[in-house]
């Protein structure tokens, strides 16, 4: 049981309130975390806030603060609230909540830290409302409160009970508590249990609960054309044929886009493909050829600061017995969320209302307000659902193009990306590279010596993760090379292809030494563990807790005949995750058919949730490494859609076996972390398979027959 | 505007749209029935997968004018309450992740399973591939269309 101090300085942690028609409401500042709770990190991002209502017939009505984007987040966070308020979830109503920057500080979905970054808060709330309710008990019985139990909404003193529904209102009269007592992990009842997504029934009858969804009395639609190439601006445009085209009603030029308005999404569209626009060039047109060839000669130069340098490791090369060194090559990748970007505005003279689906509606209010010189106070924000996200919806760049269109036309209007549109504006997973070198010595790892660039990247490298602190002479040095075109974060940024290099090498140093693959990570973990190098920022003992469960429930070094098994872990979002896969090698060429996957994300809250988490990511993962491929030509995005750009589907997707280390800590991320080492397992297999290792993504274009 | 009569969840439906409007737009925008989603426009991912005389088409591609007296079902048309085989194999498996692909994943698997009521695994994902999901919950999908199988 831990104690938590509700209230801090000032400002008061919990706020209570009368609804209209009874209830209580109690508001959770998130912006003020008592100083001495335990958790969770003060890291600005990640904060969040909610709302909890229990209704006087004992409904519970629980506000899901932070935006859904698949992550079914908005049943996790209210089973954390349930579960500490001790009510049936049955009983529970989950809501989205409103961006309220009042009453909420931050609702950021990003990073895997939805859960991670609320944890402690999510529980308080659930406790205070729990102590409330017993303390107006004890009032009107006139009985000591410690005595006082609750069950599943109920609070009961010896034969005596009463529903929280009955307490309501008068429990909004009682002081805030300024203490509460948190369970025992060991005692939940909810978190652990699978539930069933809130919005599962509403999702399986197409009711409209998604962005591109929502309409308005009155909204017409948008579609606009942007600069066809990065390095481009507009020159002049002729939109007579665009007007010409039935529905469309205006033609409208904000910045170098032109946005046509009409009765229908069809005619918007229809409307922009008649524009016929004349382009400028303002910058360079850039080619991926000409990246790649400066990312691999920034991968042969010395960074002026290296991130890391521990030992002496020219030394190391030196004196090796035998250096191995390999390049790794990944190009920019789209997000490619289901759902195009679109976001719906009603600028008025007095306000402006935006509606639609977004992973940082706080940050997108303020850059709406700038741009149309308007106050914060005047512009809103409500999130939809999201048809996925990936990273791509952290950006806003949709939201500022509707407030812009809506402010010039004084409608209310919803602006609508084709997947053209989608696809080929975008803020893309930087193309990066890495060269690896191992300086081997009596057979072990004696120097080890990482170099990456990307575009736009920022640190393409995670110096203090694995395999830092496990080696004694280690270098890592990072370039950046900048360019004009967008990118972003993308689905486990920098990870997501670092995590495929990195285990790839290790396969291969491990077989170059002849050595078991696990047994060279475990040793380099033991030495990180026991005697680390320098500082270090993930725990050893947990990745040796993965593996070791992958490693068993793979049957790692037992494959059956006609399966190759190919082994790949990492850290990140502060989860651990090792997987093997299990390639298949028939007449038509390998073929990833399963991938065992064990997770230590600390405790589980909604397992079967959880389970379709790690395998959309290991899947995703699979997937991208396979097919993933996206290119420019003086600056022109080469895919459009989808039959130029490939997706992972049901026949190529692999069966995932998925098994969570047994844990009582609190929760760490879950989005992103079984993504990174998918691809990295896949390669090992493949060379395991055919011999043939595979350096650059998509592995589909690599002289290799798939099956 | 000509005006098209086309037949919905078994109700009749006067629309008033260009001959080129794609059906999908038509249900969308016209007809407010959005459980129909758009994903690419060009017949790859099944976001838009109706019914049409009970076989899985892709709406995005199919002009209103073509469509004549043809039946059409939509997701809001697969069942009353919400309970063909599909939809409860898909409950019961907890299918979705952000859920846009699922109308469209749910009704190219009704309209295969009205055809094949005993699919064998490879059947199953032959049947899905031309169904994109981007939160890949192909593994729940495939054992939801199984479960539906069992139960048609
Ligand atoms: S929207 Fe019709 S198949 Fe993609
Ligand atoms: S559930 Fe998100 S695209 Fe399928």
């Amino acid at each position: 049981m831990t104690v938590i101090k509700t209230k801090i300085n000032r400002r008061s942690f919990l706020k209570t309130s009368a609804l209209a028609g009874g209830g209580i409401v109690i508001g959770f500042n998130w912006g003020c975390t008592p100083a001495d709770m335990a958790r969770p990190e003060a890291s600005a991002w990640y904060e969040v806030n909610a709302f909890l209502t229990i209704a006087d017939n004992g409904e519970v009505t629980i506000m899901s603060p932070n935006p859904e984007i698949g992550q079914n987040i908005k049943t996790s966070m209210p089973m954390i609230v349930a579960e500490e308020l001790d009510v049936n979830w049955e009983d529970v109503i989950v809501k989205q909540a409103p961006l309220n920057t009042e009453s909420f500080t931050r609702q950021v979905a990003g990073g895997s830290q939805s859960i991670r970054s609320s944890w402690t808060i999510l529980r308080t709330a659930g406790a205070t409302a729990r102590k409330l309710l017993i303390n107006t008990a004890a009032k009107e019985w006139q009985v000591d409160p410690s005595g006082i139990t609750t069950e599943n909404g109920v609070v009961k003193y010896g034969k005596m009970t009463m529903t929280y529904g009955e307490l309501a209102a008068k429990a909004v009269m009682e002081e805030i508590p300024e203490e509460v007592e948190l369970k025992d992990p060991k005692d939940f009842k909810i978190i652990g249990q699978a539930k069933k997504n809130v919005d599962l029934d509403g999702i399986i009858t197409g009711e409209p609960l998604f962005g591109l969804d929502f309409k308005r009395e009155g909204m017409v639609y948008a579609a606009a054309m942007r600069p066809p190439a990065f390095g481009t601006k507009l020159k002049s445009f002729d939109d007579s044929d665009a007007r010409a085209v039935n529905g469309v009603s205006d033609v409208v030029q904000f910045g170098n886009k032109i946005a046509v308005i009409a009765n229908s999404t069809w005619a918007a569209m229809k409307g922009k493909n008649a524009l016929k626009a004349e382009w400028e060039r303002d910058g360079k047109l850039e080619n991926t050829t000409d990246h790649d060839r400066q990312l691999l000669r920034m991968l042969d130069t010395p960074e002026k600061e290296p991130r890391r340098n521990d030992g002496n490791v020219r030394r190391a090369f030196a004196n090796a017995d035998k250096v191995i060194e390999r390049v790794y090559e990944a190009p920019f990748l789209p997000h490619n969320t289901m759902e195009p970007m679109n976001f719906f505005a009603d600028v008025t003279d007095t306000k402006a209302e935006l509606i639609g689906p977004i992973q940082t509606p706080q940050w997108t209010q303020g850059r709406v307000a700038q741009l149309l010189g308007r106050e914060a106070a005047d512009v809103t924000i409500d999130m939809t659902r999201m048809g996925g996200g990936f990273g791509r919806r952290l950006y806003g760049d949709f939201a500022l193009e509707v407030a812009e269109i809506s402010d010039k036309i004084r409608k209310p209007v919803k602006l609508v990306f084709s997947r053209e549109d989608d696809m080929t504006a975008g803020t893309y997973r930087p193309a990066s590279k890495y060269k690896f070198r191992a300086a081997i010595k009596n057979g072990k790892i004696d120097g080890y010596h990482l170099t990456g660039s990307g575009v736009n990247s920022g640190n393409v490298t995670r110096q203090n993760w694995f395999p830092a602190g496990g080696i004694e002479n280690y270098k890592v040095e990072t370039h950046n090379l900048r360019s004009n075109i967008t990118t972003g974060a993308w689905r486990a940024p920098i990870t997501n292809f670092l995590a495929i290099a990195e285990q790839s090498f290790f396969d291969e140093v491990a077989a170059e030494i002849g050595m078991d693959a696990v047994q060279l990570r475990l040793d380099i973990l033991e030495r990180a563990k026991n005697n680390p190098v320098g500082e270090i920022d993930y725990e050893p003992e947990k990745m040796i807790g993965v593996i070791k469960l992958a490693a068993e429930k793979a049957g790692w070094g037992n494959a059956p005949s006609g399966i190759s098994h190919g082994f790949s872990c990492y850290y990140s979002h502060n989860t651990y995750v090792a997987e093997v896969a299990h390639v298949t090698n028939a007449s038509g060429g390998p073929k990833v058919a399963r991938v065992t996957c064990a997770v230590d994300c600390g405790i589980v809250i909604n397992p079967d949730a959880a389970i379709n988490q790690v395998q959309g990511g290991v899947v995703d993962g699979v997937g991208h490494a396979m097919y993933g491929d996206f290119s420019f030509v003086n600056g022109t995005p080469q895919a459009s859609n989808f039959d130029k750009y490939r997706l992972i589907r049901a026949k190529e997707a692999p069966e995932v076996d998925v098994h969570f280390v047994e844990s009582l800590n609190d929760p760490t991320g879950l989005g992103e972390p079984s993504l990174p080492p998918a691809g990295g397992a896949v390669a090992n297999a493949i060379a395991k398979a055919t011999g043939n290792r595979l350096y650059k993504i998509p592995f589909i274009k690599e002289e290799i027959v798939f099956g | 505007m000509p005006v098209y009569s086309i037949n919905v969840n078994g109700k009749s439906r006067q629309v008033d749209v260009d001959a080129d409007t794609p059906l999908l737009w038509v249900l969308r925008d016209t007809l407010d029935l959005v459980g129909t989603k758009f994903g690419c426009g060009i017949a790859q991912c099944g976001a838009c997968t109706v019914h049409l005389n009970g076989n899985a088409v892709r709406s995005c591609s199919l002009p209103v004018s073509t469509i004549g007296d043809n039946e059409i079902t939509t997701i809001e048309g697969l069942s009353e309450n919400g309970d063909h085989p599909v939809q409860s194999a898909w409950r019961e498996h907890d299918v979705p992740q952000c859920g846009y692909c699922q109308a469209g994943q749910m009704m190219n698997a009704a309209a295969f399973l009205s055809r094949n009521s005993n699919p064998s695994d490879e059947d199953i994902e032959n049947a899905m591939h031309g169904n994109i999901c981007r939160c890949a919950t192909y593994n729940k999908i495939k054992a939801a269309v199984k479960t539906a199988a069992t139960n048609m």
